[in-house]
C-alpha cells in the first residue's frame, strides 16, 4: 500500500465519477444476466436468450421466465432501494451504523406480517406485502413523531434513540408472538429471514411504483442531503429549509425501505454497507453517494443471492441470511484498512 | 425614529424572548448591532450568549419580540434570502469524514443555487477567493479529519465568507485553539471587517481579547444586556464583579492600549516583577 494518503475525489470531478457509474452500470447487467443463468439448474445463455425472444415452453425455458427473472429483477430492485435508503439514514441521522432498521422500519413491518399472519391467518406473499408496506410506514412515522417530543427537536440523536427504543419494542412483540404461536412461526419464518426467491412478478409490479417514486425524491434531494450531513445548524445557515428536507427523505426511506421489505422481507447489511463502500469510491457528495449506492447494492444482492443458491446444492439459503455471511468479514476488512490508512 | 436607527444598525431586536425547551433564556432583549463593526458577546457560561446569536441567525424562532435584519424584520424573509445577507458558523461544527476543505468552502454557495442550477463562474471566484484570504488554498484538496484545529476553524470560516454575505456571526471561533491560532483567526476576522466592512457578530469567552479586536462589547447577564458599549465603557472592574462574580483589575494593554483584565484569585504570591 502506497504512504502516500489517499486523495477523495472533489465534489466536482463529474467525468470519471460519470464513467464509473456508467461502468457499475455494465457490472450490474453481467450479474443480472448471471443471476438470471446461474443456479442448480444450469441453463445456457443462448437458452435464456431464446426464454425471451422465441418462448417455445421447454422446462429450461420455464424456469428462466418463472423462477429466475422474478427472482432477479426482485433482488435488483430491493439491493439498490435498501442501499439507498441506507445511505440517506446514514446521512440523516449522521450516524454511520444506521440502517433502515434503525428507524424501525424492518421490526414495524415484521410485527405487521407477523401480528396478520397470527390474527387473520394470512398466508399469501401478496397480503404480506400490504401489511409490510403499512407497518413500515407506521413505524417510521411513529419513530419520528417519538423523536421530535425528544429534547431539541428532530435531532439525529433523537432520532436514532426513538428508532432503537421502538425496534426493542415491537420486536419483543413480534418474538412473544412467534413463541405462543407454532403455527405463525412456520408460516412466517423464512419471510422473517428475508429472500427473493418465489416472488412473483405481479407481486414486484404491484410494489414497483413505490421504489420508482422513493428512488425519485432520493436522487431529487441528493445535493441537500450533502448539506445537511454538514449538521442542521450549518445547513439552516446556508438557507436551507432542513424540516423539508427531512420530511422528503422520510417520505423517500419509507418508500424504499417499506416497500423492499414488502417484497423479500427484512434484507439486513446491504443498507449499512454499500453506503460505506461506496463512499470510500466516491466521497461525501450524496448527489454521487445515491445512484452508485443503488447500483452497487442492486448487484451485491444479485451475487449474494447466487451464493444463495449454489453454497449448499441442491438446497438453498435464504439471501437475507448468506449477506450477513459475505457482507461480515468485507465489512472488518474494509473498516480496518480504512482505519489504518 | 425607528428608521433612522434602522440604517446604521445590520441588527435589530425589539422586545426578544429566546427560550429553549419552555425555559426563557434571553428576556425581552432591545439591541442593536452597528452596521460594518465588530461586535463582541460576553458573558459567563449559560448566560444565553450562544442562544442570542442563534436567535439573530434565525435558528431559533423568537417565543416573542423580533429580529431585524436591516429594515426587514427576519420572521418574514425567507431562510435563502437571509443567507445571503447573514453568515453564521456555530460552534465546533464536524463535517463529515473526508470532505476536502475545498468541497466544504463550496457549500458555501448554497444559497446562491437553485434546484437544477449548476456551479457558476460568480461561485467559482467566490471560492477561491475565500480560500486565498483564509490562506487554505494549499490545503483545498486535503480531507478536513487531516488538519490542525486552527486550519479547521479557517476552513469553516472560508464557508461562511464563500456564501458572500455582509454580515458574520460567529460562536466561539477562537474554541480549542491554541493562543497563536486563536490571534491568526481574531487577525483574520479583523482583516475582513477592515478590508471589506463586514459587519461580524462573535462570541468569545477571553475578556482581554474581546476588548482588542471589538468595536463594541455587549456584556450579557442571565439573559440580560448587563451593559453594553466601546470595550473601555463596559470593561470596568464593576462589570467583572456583577457579571462574572470574579475581582479583578482592569489595566491598559501595554500593546495595543484597550482594556485588559487581570483576575484576582485567592492565590497571591508577590514574586519580583520580570525585566
Amino acid at each position: 500500500m502506497s504512504t502516500i494518503s489517499r486523495q477523495r475525489p472533489s465534489l466536482r470531478s463529474t467525468i470519471p465519477l460519470g464513467l464509473g457509474l456508467i461502468l457499475g452500470l455494465g457490472l450490474l447487467l453481467v450479474c443480472f444476466m448471471a443471476s438470471v443463468g446461474l443456479g442448480v439448474a444450469d441453463i445456457s445463455l443462448k437458452t435464456v436468450y431464446e426464454a425471451l425472444t422465441a418462448f417455445d415452453g421447454s422446462t429450461d425455458q420455464l424456469i428462466i421466465r418463472t423462477v429466475r427473472i422474478p427472482r432477479s429483477i426482485t433482488a435488483l430492485l430491493v439491493g439498490g432501494a435498501v442501499a439507498v435508503a441506507g445511505a440517506m439514514m446514514q446521512g440523516l441521522t449522521r450516524n454511520p451504523l444506521a440502517d433502515p432498521g434503525i428507524l424501525g422500519i424492518n421490526a414495524g413491518a415484521a410485527l405487521a406480517v407477523v401480528g396478520s399472519v397470527f390474527w387473520l391467518g394470512t398466508t399469501s406473499l401478496s397480503i404480506y406485502a400490504g401489511f409490510a408496506l403499512l407497518g413500515a410506514a407506521i413505524a417510521a412515522i411513529t419513530v419520528y413523531a417519538l423523536g421530535s417530543l425528544g429534547r431539541g427537536g428532530l435531532t439525529p440523536l433523537n432520532l436514532t434513540i426513538a428508532g432503537a427504543a421502538f425496534t426493542a419494542l415491537v420486536s419483543s412483540i413480534t418474538t412473544g408472538v412467534l413463541i405462543l404461536s407454532q403455527r405463525t412461526l412456520e408460516e412466517i419464518r423464512f419471510w422473517l429471514a428475508g429472500s427473493v426467491a418465489g416472488r412473483d412478478l405481479d407481486l414486484v409490479v404491484q410494489v414497483l411504483p413505490y421504489l420508482v417514486v422513493g428512488m425519485v425524491i432520493a436522487l431529487a434531494i441528493g445535493k441537500q442531503l450533502t448539506t445537511l450531513s454538514l449538521g442542521e445548524d450549518i445547513a439552516q445557515g446556508l438557507g436551507q429549509n432542513t424540516a423539508w428536507i427531512k420530511v422528503a427523505a422520510a417520505v423517500s426511506i419509507i418508500l424504499l425501505a417499506g416497500g423492499s421489505v414488502a417484497i423479500a422481507g427484512p434484507i439486513s447489511f446491504i443498507g449499512l454497507i454499500v453506503p460505506h463502500i461506496v463512499r470510500f469510491w466516491v466521497g461525501v457528495d450524496y448527489r454521487w453517494i445515491l445512484p452508485y449506492a443503488a447500483i452497487a447494492g442492486a448487484t451485491l444482492l444479485l451475487v449474494a443471492d447466487i451464493g444463495a443458491r449454489l453454497i449448499i446444492q441442491p438446497q438453498e439459503l435464504p439471501v437475507g441470511l448468506v449477506m450477513p455471511l459475505l457482507g461480515a468479514p468485507f465489512f472488518i476488512y474494509l473498516t480496518r484498512w480504512q482505519v489504518r490508512r | 425614529m425607528i428608521n433612522d436607527t434602522f440604517a446604521s444598525y445590520a441588527l435589530t431586536t425589539r422586545k426578544l424572548t429566546l427560550a429553549y425547551e419552555g425555559k426563557v433564556v434571553i428576556d425581552s432583549l432591545d439591541l442593536a448591532i452597528p452596521t460594518g463593526k465588530i461586535t463582541v458577546l460576553v458573558g459567563p457560561n449559560g448566560c444565553g450568549k450562544s442562544t442570542l446569536l442563534k436567535g439573530l441567525g434565525r435558528l431559533l424562532k423568537p417565543k416573542h419580540g423580533v429580529v431585524y435584519l436591516g429594515c426587514d424584520s427576519i420572521a418574514k424573509l425567507s431562510t435563502k434570502a437571509i443567507a445571503k445577507r447573514l453568515g453564521l458558523l456555530p460552534q465546533g461544527p464536524t463535517a463529515p469524514e473526508g470532505l476536502t476543505v475545498r468541497d466544504l468552502v463550496a457549500q458555501g454557495r448554497y444559497p446562491h443555487q437553485g434546484w437544477l442550477q449548476q456551479w457558476s463562474k460568480e461561485d467559482e471566484k467566490q471560492v477561491n477567493w475565500a480560500l486565498s484570504i483564509t490562506q487554505m488554498q494549499e490545503f483545498a484538496h486535503c480531507a478536513l479529519d487531516n488538519l490542525s484545529g486552527g486550519q479547521r476553524q479557517r476552513a469553516w470560516i472560508a464557508m461562511t465568507l464563500a456564501q458572500d454575505t455582509d454580515i458574520l456571526l460567529l460562536d466561539e471561533p477562537t474554541t480549542y485553539l491554541d493562543l497563536a491560532h486563536q490571534m491568526e483567526v481574531l487577525d483574520l476576522l479583523y482583516d475582513l471587517n477592515q478590508e471589506q466592512s463586514r459587519t461580524i457578530v462573535m462570541v468569545l469567552h477571553d475578556l482581554n481579547q474581546a476588548c482588542r479586536y471589538g468595536d463594541y462589547l455587549v456584556a450579557l447577564k442571565d439573559g440580560i444586556v448587563y451593559k453594553q458599549g466601546y470595550p473601555n465603557q463596559v470593561m470596568t472592574e464593576t462589570m467583572v464583579q456583577d457579571v462574572f462574580g470574579l475581582e479583578s483589575q482592569i489595566v491598559s494593554d501595554p500593546v495595543a492600549g484597550t482594556p485588559l483584565c487581570i483576575p484576582i484569585g485567592r492565590k497571591i504570591s508577590i514574586k519580583a516583577p520580570i525585566r
